[in-house]
């Protein structure tokens, strides 16, 4: 497909071959083998209680937690779909189209809430905000942003203290960046206006929440845009410098996604592994389900949270892509 | 009252029949039908949305810096949302060449312009209705014509149907069963009709020969004027019959009675020997007919009574003893003792007429054959069912005629010159046998005849 060849030229900077993984790890010690291969856009460590959990009621599994940026994901299981038996991910945009394009298998008659599934092959399991996150130290005793316009005002009154110390996805690397900026420009024009002042403050693109909250940490960055709020909630436990900040007038909420391949090398386990998770997801012991489990209030007024619906292939048309990044370089990439 | 009757099928089995296979086929074509017209609406309604979906996409179609650019709104995918999550696919051709979408999707070649297209076909093996739109565009370089094709699977649309299909099936059903009830309870009514009328005739006496005058149905018109017709036919011959029956009686003994008059005077006044036998042989000759036509008006008057039987209460005892009675002169005459004995009171149900007419026929055997100064008795039991014997002391049956002697017009070879037709025992057991009862013929151990008749 051209789409998914343009995809691959696009995200060839990345140079981010198959191998090329950002964590892989081993868990369980049977059928080492033939593990059921997970590939996943979440970090091993909120992983790794569920996958334990599921191999103390499965002792004969073993299973290869292979962890890569959301892009990559859709990359290289369209590449290879059969290399792995279930893919999670938080860009849903992509997880979306992978199962409109039959690249997941149906599982029957899983009990799971209808908002949160789709086509009986895509399972929501959690429900995420971005969020600002902002450095306490670094912002000093400025106001704090409350709302995006706050947050535009901030960088407005205070170029200097922020040039070069604000951070965001970068849309044309990270499928979740891309997903969070394509869902709030559909909302709000404030967000061009934002991306336009972030541009002229000379804002650092990166690929993944992490790395932002890590820059926070070390004071590299005084405030971030669209971080992922669990991601960054848990390190603010830690770290009382952080701030994490949900926009009062909308949080873009997003659903980490899962689904079993319909090429599975193990079908079985894999569609054991999608229930086992659903059922962690819906008991909520924080102990074995480190994630933020599905909100059923904010679900159900559906203002905030991304729904499931074929509508979100609309930004991955390749002229609708082409298009917002274009007008996205010409707004925060003003130094080239 | 039908096992002589050629009975073949029932009319009303054959009438709830035909009703409830016409019901059938009338559930069947309501199905089919109503889930074509239900195919067809969902179908449209499929349609409509993806057509909707395919203009808004084309309607952002133009040309910018050279180049076709499509910056079609989200709502135009999310409105193909489906309760069964149905998956979508597009393609965007510019000039036959693909500007955006799946290239797989198969979509109709050089669409026209303005003019939309629905097709079905299958992607990646499952069934989707594309929609196809086309426009021109005007570009500095010619005109560029643009076409999008919105693809849906079906699975909404089949779950619709199948819901649909169910709940059809389910009116169809009820509708049949209804039918079937409606069905039953018409052909039940209709052969009510049929069986009052049949009701009302085999309530009928043996008699009674009067038109139907209860209102029948229409159609049942014809029948029962024909039955009405045939019976008033058979009324007219019986009375016939009857009347040919009295008018025999009286042109065959009456003038038998003047000619032993005039034999008997004439017999008074011839004093030649010759002569006189010649009368006397005469007049035997005209007693013996007279008693045969007696005994023929007799046996056709217990053939009819027989077919007609009437019954009333009759009772036995004093039938035989005034039966008795009356035949008392002829007893004397022979110094003969008539005895009736019984062991309780005997009531049967019959036709008085006809009972007395075979016992006074018995009683006269027995009265006739017995010797001078003997016995005749007439004994009634009534345990374990009725009978009548009656017995003599006269010389009994020849052996080997027994079983013949109750035969019309048969005598016994030794009656001598006894005055008989060879009818009375006939009588009798035609009657007992209309009365359900057996006669037999037994010559007693210490001599004489038995005559036994068992109800």
């Amino acid at each position: 497909m051209r789409f998914i060849a343009l995809l691959t030229l696009l995200l060839a900077p990345l140079g981010a071959s198959a191998q090329n993984w950002e964590d892989q790890q081993l868990f369980g010690t049977q059928n080492i083998d033939a593990p059921l291969r997970i590939l996943s856009s979440t970090d091993t460590s909120f992983f790794a209680p569920i996958i334990e959990d599921f191999i103390a009621s499965n002792p004969s599994v073993s299973v290869q937690y292979l962890a890569t940026g959301t892009a990559d994901i859709d990359r290289i299981f369209r590449e290879t779909p059969f290399d792995f038996d279930v893919v999670i991910s938080s860009a849903m945009d992509l997880q979306l189209k992978l199962a409109n394009d039959g690249f997941a298998a149906r599982l029957q008659d899983v009990n799971h809430p209808d908002w949160a599934q789709w086509h009986d092959s895509l399972f929501a399991f959690t429900s995420e905000p971005a969020a600002i996150v902002v450095n306490k130290r670094a912002l000093g005793l400025l106001p704090i942003p409350n709302t995006r316009q706050d947050l535009i005002q901030l960088m407005r009154d205070h170029p200097e203290q922020f040039f070069g110390k604000v951070g965001t996805y970068d849309v044309r690397q990270s499928g979740l960046g891309y997903l969070f900026a394509t869902q709030d420009a559909r909302a709000s024009e404030t967000f061009w206006r934002l991306t336009e002042v972030m541009g002229g403050i000379n804002a650092q693109l990166y690929c993944c929440s992490g790395q932002m909250i890590d820059d926070l940490i070390a004071g590299d960055l005084a405030m971030a845009y669209n971080v992922l709020g669990s991601y960054a909630q848990v390190r603010a436990d830690t770290s009382n410098e952080l701030l994490v900040i949900l926009p009062s007038e909308f949080p873009t909420t997003m659903m980490r996604t899962v689904l079993a391949s319909a090429t599975a090398a193990n079908p079985q386990t894999a569609d054991d592994f999608v229930r086992h998770l659903l059922t962690l997801q819906a008991a909520g012991d924080p102990a074995i389900f480190p994630l933020p489990p599905l909100s059923t209030i904010e679900a159900n007024e559906g203002q905030t949270t991304i729904s499931l619906n074929p509508a979100l292939m609309t930004y991955l048309d390749q002229m609708k892509r082409d298009a917002f990044i274009r007008e996205w370089e010409n707004a925060i990439v003003q130094d080239e | 009252m039908t096992d002589n009757v050629n009975v073949s099928g029932s009319l009303r089995n054959r009438l709830a029949l035909i009703l409830t296979g016409g019901a059938a086929v009338l559930a069947a074509i309501l199905f089919i039908v109503v889930r074509a017209l239900a195919t067809q609406v969902a179908q449209q309604g499929q349609d409509n949305i993806l057509n909707a979906s395919m203009s808004s996409i084309l309607d952002t179609a133009i040309i910018r810096d050279g180049q076709v650019t499509l910056d079609f709104p989200y709502s135009s995918l999310s409105m193909l949302g489906t309760s069964a999550d149905d998956r979508v696919f597009y393609a965007i051709y510019e000039n036959g060449s693909l500007l955006s979408g799946y290239d797989d999707l198969q979509v109709p070649n050089m669409p026209a312009p303005d003019k939309d297209q629905f097709t079905t076909s299958t992607y990646n093996g499952d069934p989707i209705r594309v929609a196809t739109g086309a426009r021109t565009l005007i570009g500095s370089n010619g005109p560029r014509i643009v076409s999008v094709s919105i693809a849906q699977t079906q699975d909404a649309l089949s779950a619709t149907l199948n819901t649909i299909s169910r709940n059809v099936a389910l009116i169809g059903l009820g509708f049949f069963v209804l039918s079937s009830a409606l069905a039953l309870w018409a052909a039940s009514v209709t052969s009510g009709q049929l069986h009052r009328l049949t009701r009302s005739v085999t309530r009928r006496g043996p008699q009674d020969l009067s038109p139907v005058t209860k209102a029948v149905p229409t159609e049942m018109g014809p029948l029962v004027g024909s039955l009405n017709t045939f019976m008033s036919r058979l009324d007219h011959t019986l009375t016939q019959s009857e009347d040919f029956i009295a008018e025999a009686a009286h042109r065959i003994r009456t003038p038998l009675a003047t000619v032993r008059s005039h034999a008997e005077a004439t017999l008074q006044r011839v004093e030649h020997t010759d002569n006189r036998t010649a009368l006397q042989s005469m007049v035997r000759a005209i007693d013996e007919s007279s008693r045969a036509a007696g005994q023929l008006l007799d046996h056709a008057m217990v053939t009819f009574r027989a077919e007609n039987l009437e019954t009333e209460t009759v009772d036995l005892i004093d039938l035989l003893g005034e039966l008795v009675q009356r035949m008392a002169p002829v007893a004397d005459m022979k110094d003969i003792t008539v005895t009736l004995q019984n062991d309780g009171p005997a009531v049967l149900s019959g036709d008085a007429i006809l009972l007395q007419n075979a016992l006074r026929n018995l009683i006269d055997n027995a009265l006739k054959y017995a010797p001078a100064e003997t016995a005749v008795v007439i004994d009634v039991s009534t345990t374990p069912s009725i009978s009548i014997r009656v017995l003599d002391e006269g010389a009994g049956f020849a052996p080997d005629e027994i079983a013949t002697l109750s035969g019309r017009f048969i005598r016994g070879k030794d009656t001598g010159n006894k005055v008989g037709s060879g009818l009375g025992l006939t009588i009798a057991k035609e009657v007992t046998t209309a009365h359900g009862g057996t006669m037999s013929l037994q010559n007693r151990p210490e001599g004489g005849a038995c005559v036994s008749l068992h109800f």
